[in-house]
C-alpha cells in the first residue's frame, strides 16, 4: 500500500466533478495538505468503510487456550490418578498449570513464530500471576469479613464495652464499643499534633530551602524506615519508664505520632512540589509577599493533594498495632480519658481477642477486624474523591479540553468547505470517540481510500 | 566615562514574610528534634546494652539480658529469613501484577485495579496476621511437607523430626515456620511494591513504546527492550522499599511463629524469630537494663532499615525513571 497520494489530481477530479473550487486551489504544488482535505473525494469514490477492528484478539488463541486447558486437566487427572501418587489439590493445580502452559506454547508454536510464541507464554504468565495476587488479597478481606459476619449483626457489638462480657458468653453480650471510641481518640490526638506540625514542616521544605531544609528532609526521609513497634519501644522507654507517665491513651497517640509524622511530611513535601512555579511566580509579581503567596495560591492549589496525604497517613496510624501494644494498655471497659488508665484501640483489641481460645472471642476478633477495615475503607473512598484532582491531572486535563476544542476548530474549519456528503462521513469518523482516537482514525482513512482511488 | 557598576539586589521582606519563615523554621526545627530526639535516645540507652555485651551481641544467639548473656545473631537472621521469603514471593508476583495493570489489562478495569492495589497497600497488617494465623498456618502444611519431601536434600528446606513416608505424621512440625509468616509478609508487601512498579513501568516513555511496537516487535519484546530497562532503577528501589517494611512487620508475624532462639535455617521448621516480635514479646517482662538491650536490637533493626532505605531511593533517583520524580 503506497503511503503517498497526489493530493493534486485527487482535487482537480474532484473539482471537475462537483463543479466547486476547493481550498486545495489556493496552495502551491509540492505542499501537504491537512488530512481531512483528502476526504473530499467525489461520492461514487468513496465507500462506506467499516472502521478497523483494532482487537487483538483472534479466534484461533482463544481456541488454542481452551484446547491447552482440556489437554492440561486430562493429562494432569491421567498423571495424578494413573501414574504418580501426588496428593492435594494444590499439587494438582500446580502441575496442571505448568502442562498448560507447556501445551499452550506447542499450539501457538504451530502456526507462529519464535518470538510470538514467547509473547504468548509471558501473556499467559503475567495474567496468571496477576490474578493470583487479586484473588488472594481479597480473600484475605473477605476472609475477615465472613469470619466475622457471627459478631456484626449483634446491635451489642457497636454499643457496649467487655467489661460484663466474659470469654464465654455469647456474642450478644459485650461489644467493641470501648476500642472504637480508643482508635477515634487516639487517632485525633495524633492528628491534632501531627497536621499542624507536619504540614507546616512540608510547607518549610519547599518554601524555605537550603541546607538546613535539605537537612530535615534527609533525617525525615531516614525517620520513615523506623519499624513502628521502635517507635512504640521509644515512648514506652521514655514516657513511660523514665518519665513515669502512665500507660495510656496518650502514650499511644504519641507513639502514633512519631510513626505517622515522617510518613505524612514525605507525603506532603511531594504534593507541595508539584504546584506549578508559574502560580507562584505569578502571585509574586502581582506583589504577593512570600506569605500571601503561600495561603492564597500554594496551599489552595494543592489542597486536595495535602488531605490525601493526610487521610493515608491516618489509615496506616489506626491500622498499627505494635506502637500501641506497647504504650496504650489493655483494658476490657470503656475509658474516654486519654490522660488517666489503659485505653485500647481497634487492631489491639483484634490482637487480644484472637488470643483467646474461644470460638465467640476469635469471633470478636473478626468482627472488630471487618469495622477496622470498613474504617480505612471508609477513609481511602474519602482521600480517593478528594484527591482524584491532583494538580497534575487537573493541568493535563485543561490541556486536553484546550487541545480538543482547538482540534474541534480546525476541523470545523476544515468540514465548511466540504461538499455536503463527505462532511457527513468525516464527521461521523471524526465525532467518534476522543480526540486522540478518532484523528487516529482519520489517519488511517486516506490510506484506505488510496486503494479506491 | 563612568563604569557600569551592577545595581544592588537587597531584599526587604514583609514582617508577616518574616513571621511566617520564623514559624516555618520553627516547625522544621521542632520535627528535627524530635526525630534526633528518638534516634539519639535509641543510640543512648542502647549503648547502655552494648557497652555489656560488646561485641557478643552480634553473634550470641539466646537472650537472657539480666544474666548478661544476649545477643542478636538469631534474631537478625530470623528477620533477614523472613524478609528474603517474602521478596522471594513478593516481587515476582508484584512485577507481574504491575506489568499486568500498565501494559495487559483492559482500559476499563485499569483504574479500578489501581484503587484496589492502593487500598491492600493500607489494610492494617494485623488482619494479614488473622488470615495467615486462621487459615493459612492450616492449609499450607500440605506444601510444606512436599516442598521438604522433595527438596530436602537443600539445607534450607530440610525439616528436623519429620518422616516423610508417614502419612498419619502430625503435621505440627510445618506449622509457625520462617516460610508461613514469609508469606504473610509477602502479601503485606506485594501491594507496595506494585504500586511502586506500576508508577515507574507507566511512566516509561510512550515514543519508545510506540516505536518497539512500530518495528515489528510484539508487545513482551516492547515490555523486555522499553519498559523493563526503562524501570529498573524503580523496581529495584520498590523491592528495597518493601523489604523495608518486610523487615520491621511486627504483629503478622507475631501471631504466626513460635519464637526461639537459635538460629534457625530450616524455613519450613517451626519455630522461627524476628527482632520486632522479640520487641514485643520481652517488654513487658524486661528489666531496665533489659529494656535498653531491647533498644539495641531495636536499633540494629532500625539501622538495617534505614541503609535499604537510602540505598533504594539512591537506586531510583539515579536511574532513568526516576530522573524527573
Amino acid at each position: 500500500m503506497s503511503s503517498t497520494i497526489d493530493v493534486r489530481a485527487i482535487h482537480e477530479r474532484l473539482d471537475a466533478a462537483t463543479g466547486e473550487t476547493s481550498i486545495v486551489q489556493a496552495v502551491p504544488a509540492g505542499t501537504t495538505l491537512p488530512r481531512n482535505v483528502l476526504s473530499e473525494l467525489p461520492p461514487e469514490l468513496v465507500t462506506e468503510q467499516q472502521p478497523r477492528r483494532t482487537s487483538a484478539l483472534r479466534i484461533s488463541d482463544l481456541l488454542s487456550a481452551i484446547g491447552a486447558a482440556i489437554a492440561s486437566l486430562a493429562a494432569t487427572t491421567f498423571l495424578v490418578t494413573q501414574l504418580a501418587p501426588i496428593q492435594g489439590p494444590v499439587a494438582f493445580g500446580v502441575i496442571a498449570y505448568i502442562l498448560f502452559v507447556v501445551f499452550y506454547s506447542i499450539l501457538v508454536a504451530a502456526d507462529e513464530t519464535g518470538p510470538v510464541v514467547r509473547d504468548r507464554i509471558v501473556l499467559v504468565i503475567v495474567h496468571s500471576l496477576a490474578f493470583t495476587i487479586f484473588i488472594t488479597l481479597v480473600f484475605v478481606v473477605l476472609f475477615s469479613l465472613i469470619r466475622g459476619a457471627q459478631a456484626l449483626p449483634h446491635l451489642n457489638f457497636y454499643t457496649q464495652d467487655m467489661s460484663l462480657a466474659g470469654p464465654l458468653d455469647p456474642l450478644s453480650d459485650g461489644g467493641v464499643l470501648h476500642a472504637i471510641v480508643g482508635t477515634l481518640i487516639q487517632i485525633a490526638i495524633a492528628l491534632a499534633i501531627t497536621i499542624p506540625l507536619g504540614l507546616t514542616t512540608a510547607v518549610f521544605l519547599n518554601e524555605v530551602p537550603g541546607p538546613f531544609a535539605r537537612f530535615v528532609r534527609t533525617i525525615v526521609e531516614a525517620m520513615t524506615a523506623l519499624p513502628s513497634i521502635v517507635a512504640g519501644l521509644f515512648i514506652y522507654a521514655s514516657l513511660i519508664l523514665l518519665l513515669g507517665f502512665e500507660k495510656s491513651g496518650f502514650a499511644a497517640s504519641l507513639a502514633i505520632s512519631v510513626m505517622m509524622l515522617p510518613i505524612m511530611i514525605r507525603s506532603a513535601d511531594v504534593v507541595l512540589r508539584l504546584v506549578p512555579s508559574t502560580l507562584k511566580e505569578a502571585s509574586t509579581g502581582l506583589g504577593a509577599g512570600q506569605w500571601a503567596t503561600v495561603w492564597r495560591v500554594v496551599l489552595p492549589t494543592s489542597r486536595s493533594g495535602l488531605v490525601t496525604a493526610i487521610i493515608l497517613a491516618t489509615a496506616r496510624g489506626i491500622g498499627e498495632t505494635s506502637p500501641v501494644l506497647l504504650t496504650s494498655g489493655f483494658t476490657a471497659s470503656l475509658n474516654v480519658d486519654p490522660l488517666h488508665g489503659p485505653m485500647v484501640s481497634l487492631p489491639l483489641a483484634i490482637f487480644q481477642f484472637v488470643k483467646s481460645p474461644e470460638p465467640t472471642m476469635i469471633a470478636r476478633g473478626f468482627g472488630t477486624a471487618a469495622v477496622l477495615m470498613l474504617v480505612v475503607l471508609l477513609l481511602f473512598v474519602i482521600a480517593r474523591l478528594i484527591g482524584g484532582q491532583t494538580i497534575a491531572k487537573k493541568e493535563r486535563a485543561r490541556q486536553q479540553r484546550i487541545e480538543l476544542a482547538a482540534d474541534l476548530r480546525a476541523r470545523a474549519h476544515g468540514l465548511a468547505t466540504l461538499p455536503a456528503r463527505t462532511a457527513r462521513l468525516a464527521r461521523r469518523l471524526t465525532t467518534r470517540s476522543g480526540s486522540a482516537h478518532a484523528a487516529r482514525k482519520s489517519d488511517s482513512t486516506p490510506t484506505n481510500k488510496d486503494d479506491t482511488v | 566615562m563612568t563604569l557600569d557598576t551592577p545595581r544592588k539586589l537587597s531584599l526587604l521582606r514583609d514582617p508577616v514574610d518574616l513571621l511566617f519563615r520564623g514559624v516555618a523554621r520553627t516547625a522544621g526545627i521542632t520535627v528535627l528534634a524530635i526525630m534526633s530526639l528518638v534516634g539519639l535516645f535509641l543510640a543512648y540507652r542502647a549503648t547502655q546494652a552494648l557497652q555489656v555485651a560488646g561485641w557478643s551481641f552480634f553473634t550470641e544467639q539466646s537472650w537472657e539480658p539480666d544474666a548478661g548473656k544476649f545477643g542478636i545473631a538469631a534474631v537478625l537472621v530470623g528477620t533477614i529469613l523472613i524478609a528474603l521469603v517474602a521478596i522471594v514471593i513478593a516481587v515476582p508476583l508484584a512485577t507481574g501484577t504491575a506489568l499486568y495493570i500498565t501494559d495487559y489489562a483492559p482500559r476499563r478495569i485499569k483504574q479500578t485495579l489501581i484503587g484496589l492495589v492502593d487500598l491492600m497497600a493500607a489494610i492494617p497488617s494485623v488482619v494479614y496476621g488473622l488470615w495467615g494465623f486462621f487459615f493459612l498456618q492450616g492449609n499450607i502444611t500440605d506444601i510444606s511437607r512436599w516442598i521438604s519431601h522433595t527438596f530436602g536434600w537443600i539445607p534450607i528446606f530440610a525439616v528436623d523430626g519429620a518422616d516423610p513416608n508417614d502419612p498419619l505424621a502430625s503435621s505440627t512440625v510445618y506449622t509457625s515456620s520462617t516460610f508461613i509468616a514469609g508469606i504473610v509478609v509477602a502479601l503485606m508487601i506485594a501491594p507496595i511494591i506494585t504500586s511502586i512498579m506500576r508508577e515507574v513501568f507507566s511512566q516509561a516513555p510512550v515514543g519508545e513504546r510506540e516505536g518497539a511496537l512500530a518495528l515489528g516487535s510484539t508487545k513482551w519484546g516492547m515490555i523486555r527492550s522499553v519498559v523493563i530497562p526503562f524501570g529498573l532503577g524503580g523496581m529495584i528501589g520498590g523491592t528495597m522499599l518493601g523489604l523495608g517494611r518486610a523487615l520491621g512487620e511486627t504483629i503478622a508475624v507475631y501471631m504466626i511463629i513460635s519464637p526461639v532462639f537459635v538460629i534457625q535455617p530450616h524455613i519450613l521448621q517451626a519455630g522461627a524469630s524476628s527482632v520486632s516480635s522479640l520487641i514485643a514479646l520481652k517488654y513487658g517482662e524486661a528489666t531496665e537494663f533489659g529494656t535498653s538491650a531491647l533498644m539495641a536490637a531495636g536499633l540494629a533493626l532500625f539501622i538495617m532499615t534505614l541503609i535499604i532505605n537510602f540505598a533504594a531511593s539512591a537506586i531510583v533517583a539515579r536511574s532513568r525513571s526516576g530522573a524527573s520524580s
